[in-house]
This record gives C-alpha cells, structure tokens and sequence, in this order.
C-alpha cells in the first residue's frame, strides 16, 4: 500500500503509512506536521512497532500531544496535535 | 474480541517456545552433544524478545537522530555496550572469553560506510532486520535474504574481478602458505583477507595501556573503562549537546525562570538516558545475555573437550561442510551475518558451486547444513524469540512487501552484505561486540556505519520530501 496524505476534515489530517517500515513513518510524520498549522491534527496509521517508539519521541522533543493512541492487531492508529 | 485475539497470540507464542523446548529436549536425547547448538538457541530467543521489546535496531540510532532529531537508540545501545562490556570483562578476567580482535585499519571505516549506507536504505540493521522479520515484516525478510545471498556470492568473486587486486595484496596473499585446498591468489575478498586485513595491526585499549588483556587491570581498567565508558559517555555527551539540549532548555525556561544551571544540564543528560524505558530495559537485559552467552559457551566447550563446533559435529557424525582446518563458524557470542551466507553457501554447494576454495567458507568457517549449525540455530530462535514478544503484545503482522520497500530492501541488504564481509562482521559482530571487548577496529567500523547513515538519512529526506509533497498538492 503506497502512503496516502489527506484531509479529513477542518483541522484534522490522515497520514496512512501502512506497510512501510523504518524510516519512513517516522519521516511522514515529521514532514507532515511541520506543514501542519498549529492546533491542527494529525491522524497517523501506520503498522511498524519500532515507528512507535521514534514518533512519541518525537513528538515530546516538538512538545506536541499525542492526544489518542490505539493498537489493534498490529495496526497502530494515533492522533497528535501540534502545538500552538 | 480483543481477549479472543490475545488468547489465540498467546496460544502461538507459546507454542513456539514450546516448539524450541521440544527441540532441545528430543535432540539432547538423541545425543548430548546437541546441548550446545541448544545453547544458542536459547540466547537467540533472548535476544529476539529484547530486541523486540526494546524495539532495539541498530539502524535507528544516527538514522533517527539525523531524520527526526531522537537519540534513543544511541542511547540503548550503549547501555547495552557498557553492561555487555562490563560482563565481558568479567568473563575475559576469567579466562572465559570467546573472543577474537580484530585487525584494525581504515578498512573499518570504509566497510561501516557501506554498511551504514545499507541499513538505512533496508530499514534496518542485520539483527533488526531478523527481529522484524519475527514481526512477521515481509521487507525484513527480503533484507535477511538479500544480505544471505549477497555475502555468498561476494566472498566467492573472483574472474574479472581479480584485476581490481593490487599486485601487492595478491603477492602477500600467496605468500601466507594456505593450505592447498583454498586458492588464495584468487578471489577479490580472498586476497583483500590474506594480502590486505590480514597484515593490519590488532589494537585494543588493555594493550595501548600497556596491560595484559586477560588480566583484571586490563579487562576492566583498559578495555572496558578506557576502551568503552568514556568514549560512549563522551558520545552521548555529544549527543545531548547538538541534539537534545535545545529543546531541554527551551521547555524548562517555560515551566520556570532563571539560569540554567550545570545541575539542571546534569538532570538533563540524564533525562536523556532514561528517555525510552523500554529500549534502557532491553538494553540492560542484552548486555548481560551476551557476555553470558560467552561464559556458557566456553563452559561446553571444556566440558566437550573442543575448541570448536566443528570437532563436536564431527564426532556426531556430520562431516559435510567443515573447513579444511575442521572448523565452522562457532563465535560463541552474539553474530548475524555470516551464518546466513553459510546457509546460502551451503545451498550453492549443493547445486554444484565449488565455494570450499575460498578462505571464508573454505579456511574456518565451513558452510554446515543450516539443520546443525549452531548459529543458524541462534538466528532461528532470535526470529522466533522476536515473534513470541510481538505476538504477547499484540503487535504481529504478516507485511507484504510493496514494489518500492522490495527494491530497497534487496539494495540495502546488498549493501549490509559487502560492507559486512569487509568489516568482518555487521552491526552486531564488527561493531557491538568488539566495541564491547576494547577493540579499536569495532569503534572505526561505528564511525563508519555513522557516515553511512547520514548519507542514507540525506538520500531519504529527498526521497519523501518528494513523495509529500505530490501527495500536499491538492492543500
């Protein structure tokens, strides 16, 4: 599955990232926040454990909140927000 | 649904380590000797689950730290080659150690390069790339694989190839006296080994300090003070320097006023160090598996009566695939690379390849059947070890490869393959290990894989940079 970026409503984006392995997830994701306004938020899907540990990582180092984590079979769907 | 989907995980990882129980049990019953490759499989389990656990791939570390600005895998690798170098130097005070140093010269540098280049582009290193693989990543898969048969068919290259060699090495190489089964004059990475490597200086910190590397001075004092505490503390002082103190004082002058202090920067290299609990725990935990690993090892070995694999295989009747010295691949620690281009080697042998002739597979390593090769046995269970974790916290899934992962997968597995026949060893074995043990070389072979990352982290950047902003045309 190739990635997809897309609009999912006002202020909210989806970053699918499923079947990609290390780096890319973590890129995607570092790519598509800082295009991101601040406040907006981001919906990441990806299927890469390890992707997990680099983007909380991330996200803490940006201060930004990682404001819905799920897991399911494998699938991780998470939602930060930038931080104003 | 969800007690149901954890039942059945449970149900399977236990079965797989219920699987590895039944296999050391039938075949110690068939015959004691096979404690030993049992031995290995265990560690390898270990392995696999704290790899997994800590999501512990030594890819990640400059990688992550390049593309996304996190040092914590820079971070857990070294607490696992400080705790790995503390019990080795126990194990080496002892007598017990395995170990063997390698020769140090650019050579290091050049191979990590190549290497470093490749782990980035395959999305993981060689042990990452296997413990994913227990994830049930199908890219990782491809990688193992791409680094097996690239290894095979390298260290057997010669023909044309045999121009690039300087007249020097090919005099030198011939000048060794090998025995007249291994055609040392011939061969790329034959007469790199025998007319180049072979000739390098052995350099560990123990010696450079003018001490006995066995005794306890220089174990502990030389080799693993001197050869691996200060420089990792230096490392991760720089690391918390360029990287992470930014950020750390930006979010403290906003909970509070005033100067930062030496104090506070203390609590922040350490806020560092603790940063991933997970990656610090599995970290602890590899440490002392492996420099056990090396102490269990030599213990069967005496109790044996051998030196090697190769005289107990032997004495089980299994004769095919040793090397002309008897010998086959039996580091006694932690390895990746080179029993997978044994399994390809021993397939090629099979279809009719003539590869005994060269001094990696021919001189020592041998290419026994992977059913009896003590570190296929070692790589096996590390998969299985990875997928028994993966599936306690729901975390498996079986990832079908797309066009774009494959093509980098088989590249970066190539590029892992020759940076590691030129290094003698990947990650794990050039790096990790020797680094572990105060061997200079392992610190050259680092530098190197840290360049190569840069480089794969640049080409990666442009790469998504590019896909993003395709799919951000429409915003």
């Amino acid at each position: 599955m190739a990635m997809k970026f897309e609009k999912k409503g006002e202020g909210l984006y989806l970053l699918d990232c499923q079947g990609y392995v290390c780096p890319h997830p973590q890129l995607y994701t570092k790519k598509a926040l800082e295009k991101l306004q601040p406040g907006d938020v981001l919906e990441i899907v990806f299927d890469n454990p390890s992707s997990s540990e680099s983007i909380s990582a991330m996200a803490d180092a940006a201060g930004y909140d990682i404001v819905e984590q799920q897991q399911d079979h494998g699938k991780f769907t998470w939602k930060i927000r930038k931080a104003a | 649904m969800e007690d149901a989907v954890n039942a059945k995980n449970r149900r399977w990882a236990f079965g797989i380590i219920g699987f590895f129980a039944l296999v050391s049990v039938a075949t110690y019953a068939y015959s004691e000797y096979y404690i030993y490759l049992s031995a290995y499989l265990w560690f390898g389990l270990i392995y696999g689950m704290c790899l997994q656990y800590g999501r512990f791939c030594f890819a990640s570390a400059f990688r992550d730290l390049f593309a996304v600005g996190v040092p914590r895998m820079v971070v857990g690798i070294m607490i696992a080659t400080i705790l790995f170098s503390f019990v080795s130097a126990f194990v080496t005070a002892t007598g017990m150690s395995t170990f063997h140093s390698a020769p140090t010269s650019i050579h290091a540098v050049v191979a990590g390069l190549i290497f470093g280049v490749g782990m980035v582009f395959a999305g993981g290193c060689a042990s990452g790339s296997l413990y994913k693989t227990g994830e049930g990543n199908g890219v990782s898969l491809l990688v193992v694989l791409s680094i097996s048969v690239t290894q095979a068919v390298f260290v057997d290259i010669g023909g044309w190839f045999n121009k690039l060699v300087p007249e020097a090495w090919h005099a030198s190489a011939l000048a060794k006296k090998l025995p007249p089964s291994i055609t040392a004059g011939d061969g790329w990475v034959d007469q790199y080994l025998a007319g180049y490597v072979w000739n390098q200086p052995i350099v560990k910190f123990s010696k450079m300090l003018g001490l006995k590397d066995e005794s306890l001075a220089g174990a502990f004092l030389g080799d693993f003070l001197v050869g691996v505490v200060l420089p990792a503390a230096l490392l991760l002082f720089f690391v918390y320097f360029f990287w992470v103190r930014k950020n750390y004082r930006k979010k403290l002058l906003k909970e509070r006023s005033g100067a930062v202090t030496f104090r506070d920067e203390l609590a922040g290299y350490w806020k560092m160090i603790i940063s991933s609990k997970r990656t610090a725990i599995a970290g602890l935990f590899l440490g002392i598996a492996c420099g056990l690993q090396m102490f269990v090892i030599e213990g069967l070995r005496i109790k044996f009566g051998v030196k090697n694999a190769g005289a107990l295989l032997s004495k089980m009747g299994h004769d095919f695939g040793l090397s002309v010295s008897g010998t086959v691949f039996d580091p006694g620690y932690w390895y990746v690379t080179t029993q997978e281009a044994q399994w390809v080697g021993w397939v090629f042998n099979k279809l009719g390849w003539n590869n005994m002739d060269n001094i990696y597979f021919g001189l020592n390593n041998g290419i026994p059947n992977p059913a009896i090769n003590p570190a296929d046995w070692m790589s096996l269970a590390l998969i299985g070890g990875a997928a028994v974790m993966a599936l306690l916290s729901n975390e498996f899934k079986f990832k079908k490869p797309t066009t774009e992962l494959a093509v980098w997968a088989i590249i970066g597995g190539a590029l892992m393959g020759i940076g590691s026949r030129l290094g003698l060893g990947c990650n794990v074995g050039a790096f990790f290990v020797r680094v572990a043990m105060g061997d200079a070389s392992g610190w050259l072979f680092g530098f190197g894989m840290i360049g190569g990352a840069f480089i794969g982290v640049k080409f990666f950047n442009w790469w998504t940079e590019r896909k993003m902003a395709k799919e951000m045309a429409a915003f």
